[in-house]
């Protein structure tokens, strides 16, 4: 490919087309509008967000559906800066972000100029990345390396800073076909021996147990962990991250393991004489507070090999690619029966759903648990449900259910308020055939309604669900067990009528305050064909702690 | 427990506050730091001196080698490595007092680098531990003031940690 003379600007709207980038989720401001003027003669299309975070947010959950980098662009100071929240959530969960922001001119910089921040400093521990660029000549260089940093490897998000008067300034442009950093190789496939001894302990083993975790689904390795599982017979729990690596209605699948987990998969865990952890950091909140037996042999498999070792003991550590390495470990593996060990897991399965059946029916307010259930049952199977972070969380992801096509995303390290409203935007302008469900609390929504102007400008169909009862929950039970009930800072009066913002932004809507109407507006909800909010009127009370 | 480790980076801006960085926030401590450029001008040579148990190091390298600009990481026995450092003492020291001075630095083989009507300034370069011997040794004239660069360290034998 010949040179061609443009702006740096131009250069970088080029570069994103090189990459195959559709979307861009953005807001505007001076340092940035150089790049933006760029982008009116492309086909990459402008999602106008309402919030520099939610265009973090919307480009994870872009990016999280397509498996690939995904493009967000704020303006210097304020714009970066509030960037980064979206930038460490997205770390926290490896999702692979490239985030550009403008930045002050050359010249200013260091200077406390106007609107600016030194977001490469500030954004340091959450990124994968980051460059400032200084010099005009090496931005395709930039771009090119900064989308196979993110995306590569435990992909992760990538800042690239470049400031006004460079953005401005004409290059001869070219973009390099392949890169090389010496510096960054990422490993693929796992050791051999490590691979022999893995396949071994699973041979001897009579209770094994796969753990699922979010990098199965960064590595493309959803087919590859249900045939191990069908092929050996190996029941599957999963993080938060990993829900519906395989269907939730598998017979092998016990549930979200961790504090807020399911009973059949903390039990499972502490049963088990092997577990086989796959692309799960082992997060304190999944397995390390659970791991304590001494005894139990791990097999733990990850593309980072920071994060093996790191939070607990492992027996039989595997760095790679999770699904090059299941290939390998499938190759030395044949047919097994792991008869008794399934059949006990599975009774007190079906115990624990008769348990939580029984507790389900109310009259007076909407059960949330059933509620999760309802709407999966009329979802189609290629959905994505998103959730937010708090109680609607735990009910969300204990009691989702999913086709080997749906999806559950959320924030699983970070536990962003807000997410999930922009990220189900991101999602659904990545694949607008997939049916997409924001479920938030009303604590969550009003840290991201404002993102509903973004869905009715840009017609994104998404459907947003708010559970609402006055609470900060999950805090309000932490405060009840540990504070001995004393509240403070969780009661929410004072919010609105969230059907009556939903009519401000021109969003049809329903509340539904009993369990009996929950099918008909759940159905009323997929059906319409245009963004659409749903108020769920919950107990007060209703926790979500299981026990 | 004191560990040494040689790191090969890239020789780009921001390095250096990505490296600390990174031993603030994931709670590592370090003694000491010296950062230079190498034969080759692209690479630069960090060398830290950090605190910690066997699981502290084992987490340093793996959180160090993630950093992109971080291209070799080598944590090498105290005993295969030749270790060096560069202290700058300026001391008192009164006319009479300059034939004593002048004695120490020769016996501890230290450079007289400076000297003033009232004081003078030695130049050591050598392992911790003797340096700090060399401190006590000048401790009684009166020190005004200290300087010292931070340990670099070399693997002994023909083996070479390059990029």
């Amino acid at each position: 490919m010949a040179s061609e003379r443009m702006t740096v600007a131009a250069a970088m709207v080029k570069a994103l087309e090189q990459e195959g980038i559709k979307h861009i989720f953005g807001y505007p401001g001076a340092a940035i509008c150089p790049f933006f003027d760029e982008l009116i003669k492309s086909d990459i299309q402008n999602i106008l967000v309402r919030h520099e975070a939610n265009s973090g947010h919307a480009a994870a959950g872009y990016a999280r559906i397509m498996g690939k980098p995904a493009v967000c662009a704020a303006t210097s100071g304020p714009g970066a800066t509030n960037l980064i929240t979206a930038i460490a959530t997205a770390h926290m969960d490896s999702v692979p972000l490239i985030a550009i922001t403008g930045q002050v001119v050359s010249s200013q910089i260091g200077r406390d100029a106007f609107q600016e921040a030194d977001i490469t400093g500030a954004s340091e521990p959450f990124v994968k990345h980051s460059f400032l660029v200084k010099d005009k000549n090496v931005i395709a260089e930039v771009i090119k390396k900064a989308f196979y940093i993110a995306g590569t490897g435990r992909p992760g998000p990538v800042l690239i800073d470049v400031p006004m008067d460079i953005q401005k300034q004409e290059i001869d442009f070219e973009y390099p076909e392949t890169v090389e950093i010496r510096s960054y190789k990422p490993s693929v496939s796992g050791n051999k021996l490590q691979i022999r001894k893995a396949a071994e302990a699973v041979k001897n083993s009579r209770k094994p147990l796969i753990c699922a975790g979010g990098g199965i689904f960064t590595a493309g390795a959803v087919g590859e962990l249900l045939q191990l599982s069908e092929k050996c017979d190996i029941p599957v729990i999963s993080t938060m991250m990993g829900i519906g690596a395989i269907p939730t209605e598998h017979k092998n699948y016990y549930g979200m393991l961790g504090v807020f987990g399911v009973e059949t998969a903390k039990l499972a865990l502490q049963e088990s004489d092997l577990v086989i952890a796959l692309g799960a950091r082992m997060s304190d909140r999944s397995v390390t507070s659970l791991l304590p037996f001494n005894d139990t042999v791990v097999i733990h498999i990850d593309v980072d090999p920071a994060e093996i070792g790191k939070n607990s003991p492992v027996n039989i550590p595997i760095v790679g690619d999770v699904k090059k390495v299941l290939e390998q470990l499938l190759t030395e593996l044949g047919e097994m029966k792991h008869e008794e060990w399934q059949d006990m897991l599975y009774r007190n399965k079906l115990e624990c759903r008769e348990k939580n059946r029984a507790e389900d029916n109310c009259a007076e307010h909407v059960s949330p648990k059933h509620f999760v259930k309802t709407l999966c049952k009329h979802l189609p199977d290629k959905c994505a449900v998103c959730s937010d972070v708090g109680s609607n969380q735990i009910w969300a992801a204990n009691n989702v259910v999913l086709t080997d096509q749906g999806r559950f995303f959320t924030s699983g390290g970070m536990g962003t308020m807000g997410y999930a409203y922009p990220a189900a935007v991101g999602v659904k302008v990545a694949e607008p055939d997939r049916e997409v469900v924001a479920l938030s609390g009303d604590g969550s929504f009003q840290m991201s309604f404002m993102e509903l102007a973004t869905a009715v400008q840009h017609g994104i169909n998404v459907k947003g669900v708010v559970f609402v009862n006055n609470y900060l929950g999950m805090v309000r039970e932490y405060q009840d067990k540990n504070f001995e009930g004393r509240r403070t800072m969780v009661d929410l009066s004072g919010s609105p009528d969230f059907s009556k913002i939903a009519e401000a932004y021109g969003i049809k809507s329903e509340t539904v305050s009993k369990d009996s109407d929950v099918e008909s507006a759940v159905k009323k909800m997929i059906e319409t064909d245009e963004p659409y909010l749903l108020q769920v009127m919950v107990d007060r009370t209703e926790r979500s702690l299981i026990e | 427990m004191k560990h040494t480790i040689s790191i090969l980076v890239e020789n780009n801006a921001g390095v250096l506050a990505r490296i600390s960085g990174l031993f603030a926030r994931r709670g590592f401590n370090i003694y000491s730091l010296a950062v230079g450029v190498t034969d080759d001008e692209t690479v630069s040579r960090v060398t830290i001196v950090a605190d910690g148990d066997d699981y502290t190091l084992e987490q340093i390298e793996k959180q160090l080698n993630k950093l992109i600009d971080v291209i070799k990481v080598r944590t090498v026995k105290p005993d295969e490595l030749l270790q060096r450092e560069l202290v700058l003492v300026k001391v008192s020291c009164t006319a009479a007092q300059r034939h004593e001075l002048i004695s120490i630095a020769k016996i501890t083989q230290a450079k007289i680098s400076d000297i003033s009507i009232d004081s003078m300034t030695l130049e050591l370069s050598d392992c911790e531990s003797r340096l700090e011997k060399f401190q006590e040794l000048l401790r009684p004239y009166g020190i005004k003031e200290v300087v010292r660069t931070g340990t670099i360290a070399i693997q002994k034998g023909s083996a070479a940690l390059r990029a």
